[in-house]
């Protein structure tokens, strides 16, 4: 036992390596600037906002209430949304979920343009000119998209744009469990 | 990745740092909460910079928000918690104290005794041998 | 053709560092003088070749030719030549090569000034860094060929990075480098003697000019890059806690513990387990920066593009030289013969303490760097730990270590006299006891505190920095034969150097203003007792960019003070905020433009800066007493006679 004593000073470097190695090397495959949201599992933020093809009328969150949706936020200044936005056409051509999009810090007319040439996937669409609402559901940059469940409980978060293989393996499996939910 | 780098194309990225354009405030006291808040929270699009100094549209409008719950009269524990609340401790600067960073908080110290108390043995059983050799 | 050359030239050295490694460590280890006699033509010859590789690249980007993928990436046909130069080390593949040119100019140094060393410890010591140099080179060969051709060639080039087009920032990389690669020589020394077994003053003499050359280095790339970042990003700001600022303080906190408890060994033979474990782990810090930097593991300013295959190969290459390095120093270490005892009360006791709290110190920041990729890894959450931590958990640990600081040198070796070093140092300690009063008093409010013990620590520091070169000169006025070695005088330069960052720090940070406000010209600002009158902005033409510049006049009770020209310059890629600062000192003024707003009035940041300049001038200081220590006289090697000792 004197002697593990004796030996400690002269071995416990070598164990601190082999544990950063060992962090590090976890480290090397993920991404740290990818925020988590604390939303997941706590229900959608209260907002009302005019829709923006319709500015006269106004919609809140009991738009959730009843079915399985996807939120996509996004603009038209957003480069990376205009990559994503045939991905969504196509998903929402699939008829699987209604997708709704939160139109952020954008204007109005440049975001109608992008629906009427790129194609339209959205129900709906809120238009949300400060970007309060946005801060509310803990956004903080575009693309990213929410999967809301029928009690208008966010259940996942997806930073970036959604591409094809996020479909399949992520929103597919969610979307399935959560419409087998009562 | 993809996110962060469209933000920042839109928004004269680089390091040009941003200078607040909110009102001051009146009260020096609110004003220097306001100016000692912003600098405690980590910009999200430009995440190596606080609120108080990115130029992200982003930051901006966290400082707006941040000036009206201050004049609002909200206590600085709760703004924290309202930005913690839709993006998690990542946001702060200064890490909570909580179970899980407890080693960080209370390691540099402990670190600090341990060696100490080390120092005070080497140091007595030098002095020992010391008497047996010149 | 150039290119290929470089390229050729790299794969070369690749083979002589290998020749160098093996020759240099087996025929140590089989004691052969032949073996031993090719390492240090294949050190050279390697290192030209380095030096050769390096200057193909530099070639390359002196005449645009954008038919380099790197040199495309970060060069442009509008950038002045000098930038040219520097851009060479402006992104990942390029800088690697800076490090490999930087360990090829070591080498060349070790290999001209170790002769009078014993041939089978220079042997060692060279084939060590050979296998450093191979290390490198493998991993530029295999993952970041700063020589890949882009076909067809690139037209115009893409501009470098207009911050990066600056001289401090030019050079504030070799510096860093110097002082990074310059540990692999501490590293090998330390390798060397544990491969050898053994360790005594005399291979502690040999060493620390190394290692205090390589320290200064990487003191003076630090304090460059924290002035660098004062004037050139626009935030009045010095020092951010960054991950990769943390990288390069780390091995600083460790590398002066080690110089200093090289001292322990070279004059009683003691410390040695933690001088050789202060040397690897000082190489390792090195070695680890390295790895941040490229490998996107943590969220930082400096990163360059990461990518994980280059994480695996620099974590691999952590992974073997550490590892091996610990390992020897497990199995070995414990043999080294024991120095000679000490009292409680020695400066053997007092240095012992020094290499603890620095060491404490550089653990803490690692444990905060490192944290938030912990909690991330072990599933626990996700955090940032910034300055407010740093700054909470830093500044404790150093109060008691910087108070010790002042003591140290004035206590006898091995067996202190308590009374003689009060004696010593009693005016020194009224003097900080007063100033720390003063000081507490007159700022009256938030803080006093900490400026109380800032300019009480300053002049206890400063005061016991003093002490010894007036008594040699009080000791010459009395006609009394007497000496003041460079080695006396660089500590207390040095010392010095830790007064004036220490009272930079605490009056900057507790006593400086930030004001951010809008201004419509005409309109004045008064800050500090000082009136800013804002006189608009206007547009000016750079060589490669447009910028909109600002004038401000100040002045102070009517008399005129400063003009200050703030300035928005939008480059081809990017825009940057370029501040005006007015220099003193003892004080300066900083503003920067934020956004314009409606009617030519801008958002504006004007900052009161007191003392700012000492950090700097601290720094220089540091460096200017590791110059003054690493040149003394009785390191200047001349003695063949000690050579015996290990034949």
């Amino acid at each position: 036992m004197k002697k593990l004593a004796q030996y400690t000073p002269f071995i416990l470097p070598g164990l601190v390596l082999l544990f950063l190695i060992g962090l590090f090397a976890r480290g090397l495959f993920l991404d740290p600037s990818k925020v988590e949201s604390p939303l997941i599992g706590k229900p959608s933020p209260a907002f009302s906002l005019p829709e923006l093809k319709q500015p006269d009328k106004r919609l809140d969150q009991s738009l959730f209430q009843g079915h399985v949706t996807l939120l996509n936020v996004w603009g038209a200044w957003c480069v990376a949304c205009h990559e994503e936005h045939p991905v969504l056409v196509e998903l929402a051509a699939r008829k699987l979920l209604p997708i709704y999009g939160l139109d952020y810090h954008d204007d109005p007319q440049a975001a109608l343009t992008m629906l009427e040439k790129d194609g339209d996937p959205y129900t709906a669409v809120l238009f949300d000119a400060s970007g309060d609402v946005a801060i509310d559901w803990g956004v903080y940059g575009a693309p990213e998209s929410f999967l809301v469940d029928k009690h208008g409980v966010i259940r996942d978060k997806y930073i970036g744009p959604i591409t094809p293989e996020i479909i399949e393996t992520r929103l597919i499996p969610m979307l399935q469990q959560l419409q087998a939910e009562p | 990745m993809r996110v962060v780098l469209t933000a920042l194309m839109l928004l004269y990225a680089g390091l040009a740092l941003a200078i607040d354009s909110e009102p001051p405030f009146a009260d020096p006291g609110l004003q220097a909460r306001y100016e000692q808040l912003t600098h405690e929270f980590r910009c999200l699009v430009c995440q190596d910079e606080t609120v108080a100094d990115s130029n992200a549209e982003l930051a901006a409008d966290f400082r707006r928000q941040i000036h009206g719950m201050v004049e609002a009269g909200r206590s600085d524990a709760e703004i924290r918690q309202y930005m913690v609340n839709r993006y998690g401790n990542f946001v702060l600067y200064k890490p909570p104290m909580q179970r899980s960073t407890v080693l960080l908080w209370a390691g540099p110290f402990i670190l600090l005794l341990l060696a100490l108390v080390i120092v005070a043995r080497v140091v007595r059983r030098r002095a020992r041998a010391q008497e047996g050799a010149p | 053709m150039i290119p290929e050359l470089g390229h050729l030239a790299l794969i070369l050295a690749l083979g002589l560092a290998t020749a160098q490694a093996w020759f240099g460590l087996v025929g140590a280890q089989r004691r052969d003088g032949v073996w031993l006699a090719v390492v240090r033509p294949a050190a050279v010859a390697q290192a030209l070749f380095v030096l050769g590789a390096f200057a193909a690249l530099a070639y390359s980007f002196l005449t645009c030719d954008f038919s380099v993928a790197y040199v495309a990436e970060n060069s442009n046909v509008a950038l002045p030549w000098p930038y040219r130069i520097t851009a060479v080390w402006g992104a990942h593949e390029g800088s690697l090569l800076l490090w490999v040119t930087v360990l090829a100019l070591w080498t060349l140094a070790v290999a001209r000034f170790s002769r009078h060393l014993p041939q089978e410890f220079a042997g060692r010591v060279l084939g060590v860094m050979g296998l450093v140099t191979l290390g490198f080179c493998l991993f530029m060969l295999t993952t970041s060929d700063p020589f890949m051709r882009l076909l067809p060639a690139a037209e115009q080039g893409r501009d470098l990075n207009p911050i990066l087009q600056d001289p401090a920032m030019a050079i504030h990389p070799p510096m860093l480098y110097m002082g990074y690669v310059g540990f692999s020589v501490a590293f090998a020394f330390a390798v060397a003697a544990l491969l050898g077994g053994r360790m005594d003053p005399v291979w502690a003499r040999w060493s620390r000019p190394w290692t205090l050359t390589a320290w200064l280095f990487l003191t003076f790339g630090i304090t460059l890059g924290s002035w660098w970042s004062y004037y050139e990003l626009g935030w009045g700001g010095w020092w951010f806690w960054d991950p990769v600022e943390n990288a390069s303080f780390m091995p600083w906190l460790v590398g002066t513990a080690l110089v200093h408890s090289l001292a322990v060994t070279e004059k009683r033979g003691a410390f040695k387990n933690w001088t050789a474990l202060l040397a690897i782990a000082a190489f390792s810090l090195s070695l680890l920066g390295t790895f941040l930097v490229r490998s996107g593991v943590l969220i930082s300013v400096h990163s360059f593009a990461s990518d994980p295959r280059r994480g695996i190969f620099i974590l691999s290459m952590i992974g073997v030289f550490v590892g091996a390095a610990l390992t020897l120093y497990a199995w070995r270490a414990p043999t080294l013969a024991r120095g000679g005892g000490f009292e409680p009360f020695s400066r053997e006791t007092l240095l012992l303490l020094n290499n603890i709290f620095l060491v404490v110190a550089a653990s803490s920041v690692l444990l905060g760097t490192l944290y938030p990729l912990f909690m991330d890894a072990f599933g626990l959450g996700q955090l940032s730990v910034g300055p407010p931590y740093f700054d909470a958990v830093f500044v404790p640990v150093m109060l008691p270590f910087l108070i010790l600081l002042g003591i140290g040198p004035y206590v006898r070796w091995k067996h202190g006299d308590p009374a003689a070093t009060a004696r010593t140092l009693r005016i020194a300690g009224i003097a900080a006891l007063l100033a720390g009063v003063v000081s507490l008093i007159l700022m009256h409010g938030e803080g006093a505190l900490m400026l109380g013990a800032g300019a009480l620590l300053a002049v206890w520091i400063g005061g016991s920095a003093f002490i010894e070169p007036l008594a040699y000169l009080r000791r010459r006025r009395q006609g009394r034969h007497t000496t003041l070695s460079r080695a006396t005088l660089g500590m207390c330069v040095a010392h010095l150097g830790a007064a004036a960052l220490v009272l930079g720090i605490s009056v900057t940070s507790l006593l400086g203003i930030e004001q951010d406000r809008v201004m419509r010209p005409g309109e004045t600002a008064s800050v500090a007792g000082y009136d800013f009158s804002f006189e608009g902005v206007h547009p000016e033409a750079g060589p490669n960019y447009e910028a909109r510049q600002g004038i401000f006049r100040v002045s102070r009770r009517g008399r005129a003070v400063a003009e200050m020209r703030p300035e928005k310059r939008a480059f081809t890629t990017t825009e940057t905020t370029e501040a005006a600062i007015e220099p003193g000192l003892f004080r300066d003024f900083y503003i920067a433009l934020g956004n314009p707003l409606d009617q030519g009035a801008w958002s504006v940041r004007i900052q009161y800066k007191p003392l700012v300049r000492f950090i700097w001038l601290g720094g220089l200081l540091m460096m200017l007493g590791g110059i003054l220590a690493a040149s003394d006289r009785r390191y200047r090697a001349r003695e063949t006679a000690a050579a015996t000792e290990y034949a």
